[in-house]
């Protein structure tokens, strides 16, 4: 018997595995490798070159035209993104709160139709929610999307709350109840300091949603209002002129970074949150 | 402090849903130690609640003091609880943990200090103020969690089964020191258990309850010797009461029951003599401790020859099973006179300790309150060490 410390035999098998991941790695690595290339490529370049080859001349002009050009729009979207995920989030929380740890007649009922707000597609909203926006005058706002998105990011932000406050035992409230603490103290006081692990997998679910949102973007928003991934498709299907690919690809790094630092940072919780069992009372 | 009544107190989750709680009545004096106990899904952890105030009762008043707190939330009944479960506020220290009723109800800071040293001072939990639940043992977060429920110095404690998740040595170790520390703070208790011992050893007043109803309600002394019936008589004593079904007889004027070893008979005469209980099925109830071996010095007691098919040492005491008319029944003797497996021995008992239960409702026949406890204890232990 080999004991518990051996160090592990280079075998055939674990060579396939790990030429496997390698080979798994590399083809989710090729787009943003060309990406990077293309963006950092004068235009002669690109049409000399392949996709894979070294730029010959490093040069960041695509990168400072296609900020010039959607950062307007950069900015649209973190006004965008930034209150909806906050908002959305918040009540959210005050929704998981109440539907697990004070429930009411119907409150099961109550959360298995807001459940339904996760299944539904987003296309058959389009319709009632622009008449919505235009009576409550928002139509092609920013702040017509933060309500868009607010209300269609309910149904998930509730449900990760409620799955997590579930699984905390009743007798914490009830303690806390015998206490003297009332609705608002005990949401503040015992149960958000015990929610980091969901509010981070809440915010990033949230942020790459809405960040990475096309639809409800293209419909409800128009000109000045609209969000970077509107922008950024706008830049790539021009029609007009010489085809920039280092810009577009510029730009679709700027558009997609955000969502990569948001993991980078809070991957972790994201991780921990998505498995986190039974919270020990 | 306060005294703590309930007037017919009733539950239910719905019209058309069974009770979960059926006209309930106790009540106890200022400083007195009350146990609800009874087998899981009883109906005492509501009653717990209902007394709390974290589950409405849909009928009777629940009085502390002159005060009917039927309609009260929990905060305003003055009451603290410990939970099964500790419920200890996960991201807080101990010493927030305590803190948290007493900033809530705005004492000053100074107050609180002072409080919370008391407290801590009597449980022994200084050292652990700093720390977080998640860094305590389960015997200190126990005691944590009764250190917030003193903090308060509220007029009724509740325990909720705070004992149960605890290991069986912490467990022996803690209930002693609950009881201490009742006996110091003379604090209006009502602790809940499944456990039949805590029930015995803590309480001043018992309440056994089955299906929502107190089957009886009196002092540890008076549950264990006059069960009310046959569910009591079973449920409260370890090993539990033997019961034999059988049919009594009359012989001689006197009711009497018989009895069978398969290698011997004999005849139990009753104590009491209503003519109804002649022919009808009834069960015989004998504590294993009232069983005895037989000897010279209690001449005139009814004793039977019986095979011993198992016996079960348990240190104190040797557990001897024989069989009398073909039910199994448990003798607890001392384990220097006990036998082995398949010797016959004599066993002797006291017709005065035979209970008698109605074999189909279960309910005790004959009067309550009959038998002498101490007298007859200290015989029965006095024969079976001889």
């Amino acid at each position: 018997m080999t004991s518990l410390a051996a160090k592990p035999s280079i075998s055939l098998s674990r060579i396939a595995i790990y030429a496997v991941l390698i080979g798994a790695v590399l083809i989710y690595l090729v787009p943003l490798v060309v990406m990077l290339l293309t963006s950092f490529k004068s235009p002669e370049d690109i049409g000399t070159g392949n996709l894979l080859s070294w730029p010959t001349e490093v040069t960041a002009i695509g990168w400072v035209k296609a900020w010039a050009t959607v950062k307007g729009y950069f900015l649209n979207s973190i006004l965008i993104t930034v209150p909806a995920v906050l908002i959305s989030t918040a009540i959210g929380a005050l929704n998981g709160y109440v539907l697990s740890m004070w429930r009411f007649r119907g409150s099961q009922m109550f959360f298995g139709l807001l459940l339904f707000g996760c299944f539904l597609p987003f296309q058959t909203v389009l319709l009632p929610a622009s008449f919505t926006l235009g009576k409550m005058g928002l139509a092609s706002t920013t702040t017509g999307l933060v309500f868009i998105h607010v209300v269609y990011g309910l149904a998930f932000t509730t449900l990760f709350f409620r799955n997590y406050y579930v699984s905390i035992p009743d007798a914490l409230v009830k303690a806390a109840r015998l206490d003297g603490a009332g609705f608002f103290t005990i949401f503040r006081r015992i149960i958000l300091p015990m929610s980091t692990p969901i509010i981070m997998v809440c915010l990033i679910w949230q942020f790459t949603q809405i960040w990475n949102d096309f639809l409800f973007g293209v419909v409800f928003s128009s000109g000045d209002s609209q969000p970077i991934t509107v922008a950024l498709n706008n830049l790539v299907n021009t029609s007009t002129g010489v085809k920039e690919y280092n810009v577009d690809m510029a730009a679709a790094m700027i558009a997609g970074l955000p969502t990569l630092l948001v993991y980078v940072v809070a991957g972790k919780y994201f991780v921990r949150g998505l498995t986190a069992g039974a919270v020990k009372g | 402090m306060a005294t703590l009544e309930l007037r017919n107190v009733n539950k239910t989750y719905g019209a058309g849903l069974p009770d979960t709680l059926k006209n309930i009545e106790l009540s106890i004096k200022d400083g007195e130690f009350l146990i609800l106990v009874g087998p899981s899904g009883c109906g005492k952890s509501t009653l717990m609640n209902c007394i709390a105030g974290l589950e409405n009762i849909t009928g009777g008043a629940i009085m502390i003091g002159d005060q009917d707190v039927s309609g009260m939330s929990p905060k305003d009944r003055d009451i603290a609880m410990v939970f099964q479960s500790y419920a200890l506020y996960p991201t807080m220290s101990v010493r927030e943990n305590i803190e948290f009723g007493l900033k809530i109800r705005k004492m000053s800071q100074a107050d609180i200090d002072a409080e919370v040293a008391r407290v801590a001072k009597l449980l022994q939990i200084e050292h652990l103020l700093n720390r977080k639940p998640g860094q305590l043992s389960g015997g200190q977060q126990q005691r944590v969690a009764m250190g917030r429920a003193l903090a308060r110095r509220p007029k009724i404690y509740l325990f909720d089964e705070p004992l149960s998740n605890l290991d069986a040595k912490l467990r022996v170790e803690m209930r002693t020191e609950m009881k201490l520390m009742h006996q110091r703070l003379k604090t209006t208790t009502v602790y809940v258990t499944h456990d039949q011992i805590e029930a015995m050893t803590l309480g001043d007043k018992v309440a056994v309850m089955k299906d929502g109803i107190i089957q009886q309600f009196g002092t540890p002394k008076e549950i264990y010797n006059d069960p009310a019936n046959q569910f009591v008589a079973s449920f409260i004593g370890s090993p539990p009461m033997n019961f034999i079904p059988l049919r009594l007889q009359r012989k001689d004027g006197r009711l009497v029951a018989l009895l069978d070893s398969g290698q011997a008979r004999c005849e139990l005469p009753m104590s009491m003599s209503d003519a109804g209980l002649e022919d009808r099925e009834v069960i015989l109830g004998l504590r294993p401790e009232q069983i005895m071996l037989a000897s010279g010095d209690s001449a005139g007691m009814p004793t039977i020859r019986a095979e011993v098919q198992v016996t079960e040492p348990t240190g104190p005491d040797t557990l001897v099973f024989v069989t009398l008319n073909e039910s199994k029944v448990c003798c607890r003797l001392a384990p220097d006179v006990a036998p082995a497996v398949g010797e016959t021995l004599t066993l002797q008992f006291d017709p005065a300790k035979v209970l008698l239960f109605d074999a189909k409702t279960g309910e005790r026949l004959g009067a309550l309150g009959k038998s002498k406890p101490e007298q007859g204890m200290g015989n029965v232990t006095r024969l079976n060490r001889n």
